[in-house]
């Protein structure tokens, strides 16, 4: 067990894409006849391959009232398919000393294989296997829909999973990012297996599949072995989904009593999506205000200078639709008022005066000169290309990101300040010991 | 059986990944050790110092200092002022942090290969001058109670780890929370860390780990010049503390609110500098590698029992440590119910070897590890500095024929050698159920469930 000064929350804003010196890493795009889109980088330096499948099949596509049908189908691919049992499927991954793992997130679904070179085509047999013909049979469904209710039992005891799932629930409603990814101890047990099928007969498509594969082994070889595997994957285009427009919701704080001795913070609003031109001016702003480490405000005002908390962070979450900007902090509950009275000053103080010089030359430094930190290793490199294709950023992003945010302006970070931060919008949420927190004012808005 | 296991471990693909001849090795005259390996898959560098120093140096009423230690050396120099040091690395585009552990205390930065210089003066100089000012001090102790909140005392799970740590040990310090017994972090002084900064953070204590894109001979150069003139200190007291041998199984109880149960295990047993230590890896591997291994398939999947069943042994450990086998419980199942399910597993393994192809698989799945970790230059760099700290860095390369050498029997051996009733500390998380009507003003629920 080991225990780190930690940096509080990084931030979330952007999908960890930095850019500088290294530039993109050499790929191929193609496409197979069935319509995937495959994406190969030749990385020669560890003897093994990644290879990573994207389908934009997420929870934010559960139906109504079957919250978690979308995390269930992701996680039974590997429990079984019409050739093999569960237990042959671990059983063969783990002799290979290999991964393969699905899962699914609020935008998309991945099912992930990490094999040695030498195991490669053992490997790739697995995954199509378990991408195209699961069996999703009912004694498995059974064993997950248990392991699931568990989990959501468990995370009752992790005071930061309770606040963001009431956060979430808050301030999304009823639209589709306002339910966990894994559904609820309400909704779960109703989903059935024919619920199960239909989403992956209607989502799992290739034609809005990508594949992207990293490692020892030359394109043409890797190219011509997911054809093979994969030629078979039929099926029309993929279902459409447009995100709801957003209904108005309640900022009355949200407050849950609990035996802790911390008070556990959000304190944020809706956000938003991934394709918001002012993305990256944000990016910039951010930063500053919290997600920039020991580098930002809420970290020097609330941690550094006031020794309220361990960790303290801002972040834009991200999506296809719009996401959510939060402030999340953990302080003893003594302090949650103060805690809460300084995080308000920094938002406002952001969006009154302009960003220093330095703040703005300090951030444009670290966002564009970490890129190469995050294509070292080709775990990294196979997320990267997945994640900039899959939402669409230009397959030249890393020498375009650099560009865009040095572009950002003083001006820029205040205009997109007031734009996006919205005092008067802020939604409290607080899971800690209630009788020991005095909220009186810090819950209101100013 | 399933057709793709035909022509598994061909070929060793680890073979070509020994560290020997890769990593050079100097000394400079005041006594600061320097691992450097070059590695140019990508223009970055991870810079590491490791100091000896880590909870088994600690003493009653004085546990967390090489923790609270850790937050201090962020507070600056004459020539840096506080928390800049983090602040440089990033604006030079890289990431650093720290961690304490048992045996070491590890700071790291990881930048693009070009400015890795930076991180090098910066940690030369905070090596010689750090400050110590109570201003600084006092909040920085009130943040690591908050983490200690945060990370154990908010958690049932951790407490519960917490209690079997502190029972299965009565000589050394490995039975102390890393972080420390929040008495002794409220109690800590500014004098306290001073001490221990002079005692251990000297250079004939230390460790500096490189590994990335640089050329050796001149990082070698740089680093002397910058790390040189630091003067050696007197070598640090030797950790005396010997845990005795175990004479009954000890059993503790934690009670507070929680969802559900848990269970953990835990078995001395020794670590690399006993020839027993690759077979307990295996055994690892049998009982808990992957959802193919024993705990999983027979607790998780067969009897459905437990939502997880898993394990864990430290084989770098500086001392003998423990192996861990711990579980929790599906709801309406029983503590009681989950610890009889894993001591029969214990049971199976003693009184019969496991067969040939599991102990393969556990050993694949071990050889795999190794190889998808050099994927990352900040896991191969972390792993020479376990080995040296724990006894030699070179003994990374032992590893891998020492698991290639274990047999079944030498599986069920130590099972039967170690994971003994009279070795076990057993541990157990007894939920209280929550307090009736605490729930205030939640939000409204969409589909009228509750949170």
């Amino acid at each position: 067990m080991r225990w780190t000064m930690g940096l509080g929350l990084v931030a979330l804003l952007g999908l960890g894409i930095g850019a500088a010196r290294a530039g993109t890493p050499a790929a191929t795009y193609s496409t197979l006849g069935n319509g995937v889109t495959l994406i190969v980088s030749e990385q020669r330096s560890v003897p093994a391959v990644m290879v990573q499948v994207t389908l934009d099949a997420g929870a934010r596509r559960d139906p109504a009232g079957k919250e978690g049908v979308a995390h269930l189908a992701a996680e039974l691919l590997t429990e079984g398919t019409a050739r093999r049992s569960a237990s042959e499927i671990s059983d063969a991954i783990d002799f290979l000393g290999a991964s393969l793992e699905s899962a699914a997130d609020a935008d998309m679904v991945t099912v992930s294989l990490a094999v040695l070179r030498k195991d490669l085509d053992a490997g790739l047999d697995l995954l199509a296997d378990v991408l195209l013909h699961p069996a999703f049979a009912e004694a498995e469904l059974t064993r997950r829909r248990e392991a699931v209710l568990a989990g959501i039992r468990a995370q009752e005891d992790q005071p930061g999973a309770v606040a963001g799932k009431a956060f979430q629930r808050a301030l999304f409603g009823s639209e589709p990012y306002g339910h966990p990814d894994e559904g609820t101890l309400h909704s779960v047990p109703k989903i059935t297996r024919a619920d199960v099928v239909a989403f992956y007969r209607r989502h799992y498509r290739p034609r809005q599949a990508l594949v992207t594969a990293v490692g020892d082994v030359a394109t043409a070889e890797i190219q011509a072995k997911l054809e093979a595997v994969l030629g078979s994957w039929d099926g029309g285009p993929a279902a459409a989904f447009d995100y709801p427009a957003p209904q108005p919701v309640a900022t009355s704080p949200v407050l849950i009593d609990k035996p802790l001795t911390q008070a556990n913070i959000i304190l944020g609003h809706r956000g938003v999506a991934r394709d918001n031109p002012d993305y990256y001016a944000l990016t910039v702003m951010n930063y500053i205000l919290g997600g920039g480490g020991f580098s930002s405000r809420l970290l020097d005002n609330i941690r550094t200078r006031s020794g309220l908390a361990y960790s303290v962070g801002s972040m834009f979450s991200v999506n296809k639709a719009a996401g959510s900007f939060q402030v999340v902090m953990q302080t003893k509950n003594a302090s949650a008022h103060d805690a809460i009275a300084r995080a308000r000053e920094e938002i406002d103080r952001i969006r009154r005066e302009p960003v220093t010089d330095d703040e703005i030359t300090e951030a444009k430094l670290y966002l564009t000169g970490s890129f190469p930190l995050r294509l070292d290793s080709n775990r990294k490199i196979t997320g990267f290309l997945s994640q900039v294709e899959f939402y669409g950023l230009g397959r030249d992003y890393a020498e375009t990101y650099p560009q865009r945010i040095n572009a950002v302006t003083k001006e820029e970070v205040l205009r997109v300040a007031q734009l996006y931060l919205k005092p008067e919008q802020l939604l409290l949420v607080v899971v800690g010991n209630l009788s020991e927190i005095s909220l009186s004012s810090a819950a209101q808005a100013p | 059986m399933v057709a793709v296991v035909a022509g598994a471990l061909v070929a060793s693909p680890a073979a070509a990944l020994t560290y020997a001849g890769r990593v050079r090795e100097q000394v400079l005259p005041n006594g600061l050790k320097l691992l450097l390996l070059e590695e140019h898959k990508a223009p970055v560098a991870v810079f590491q110092v490791w100091y000896r120093v880590g909870l088994r140096n600690e003493t009653l009423g004085r546990t967390g200092l090489s923790h609270l230690l850790e937050h201090m050396m962020f507070k600056g120099t004459e020539k840096v002022g506080p928390e800049e040091y983090s602040k440089i690395i990033q604006r030079n585009g890289g990431n650093t942090n720290a961690f304490t552990t048992q045996d070491y205390t590890t700071y790291f930065a990881t930048m693009a290969s070009d400015r890795i210089g930076v991180v090098n003066e910066l940690e030369a100089d905070r090596m010689a001058h750090l400050q110590f000012q109570e201003d600084l001090f006092a909040p920085e102790r009130q943040v690591v109670m908050e983490e200690r909140r945060l990370r154990t005392d908010d958690s049932p799970v951790a407490a519960l780890f917490e209690a079997i740590s502190a029972a299965a040990y009565t000589a050394h310090p490995y039975g102390w929370p890393v972080i420390g017994w929040m008495e002794d972090i409220r109690q800590s002084r500014l004098a306290d860390l001073k001490e221990y900064f002079q005692q251990y953070y000297t250079p004939n204590n230390a460790v500096v780990i490189v590994a990335g894109d640089f050329d050796t001979a001149q990082l070698a150069a740089a680093i002397e010049k910058a790390f040189g003139a630091i003067a050696a200190g007197s070598p640090p007291p030797p950790v005396r503390a010997v845990e005795p041998p175990q004479q009954g199984e000890r059993r503790v109880t934690v009670r507070r609110e929680a969802q559900l149960p848990f269970v953990g295990l835990a078995y001395h047993v020794p670590n690399l500098h006993q020839p027993d230590a690759a077979a307990i890896e295996v055994l690892a591997g049998v009982l808990a590698g992957g959802k193919s291994a024993r705990l999983y398939r027979e607790l998780v999947y067969r009897r459905r029992l437990a939502r997880e069943a898993n394990g864990s042994y430290e084989y770098t450990s500086k001392d003998p440590g423990t192996f861990t086998l711990y579980a929790q419980p599906l709801p309406g199942k029983t503590p009681a119910e989950l610890e009889r399910a894993l001591l029969a597993e214990i049971k199976k393994l003693q009184s019969k070897p496991p067969s040939e192809r599991e102990v393969e698989k556990a050993k694949n799945g071990i050889e795999a590890g190794f190889v998808f970790a050099q994927d990352s230059l900040f896991y191969q760099a972390l792993l020479l500095g376990q080995y040296e700290i724990a006894g030699d860095w070179r003994l990374i390369d032992q590893y891998l024929p020492r698991v290639r050498a274990v047999s079944a029997e030498d599986v069920r051996r130590v099972a039967a050698t170690y994971l003994i009733a009279d070795n076990l500390t057993a541990g157990v998380l007894d939920p209280l159920p929550p307090q009736p009507g605490k729930r205030m003003a939640p939000a409204p629920a969409p589909h009228g469930m509750v949170h």
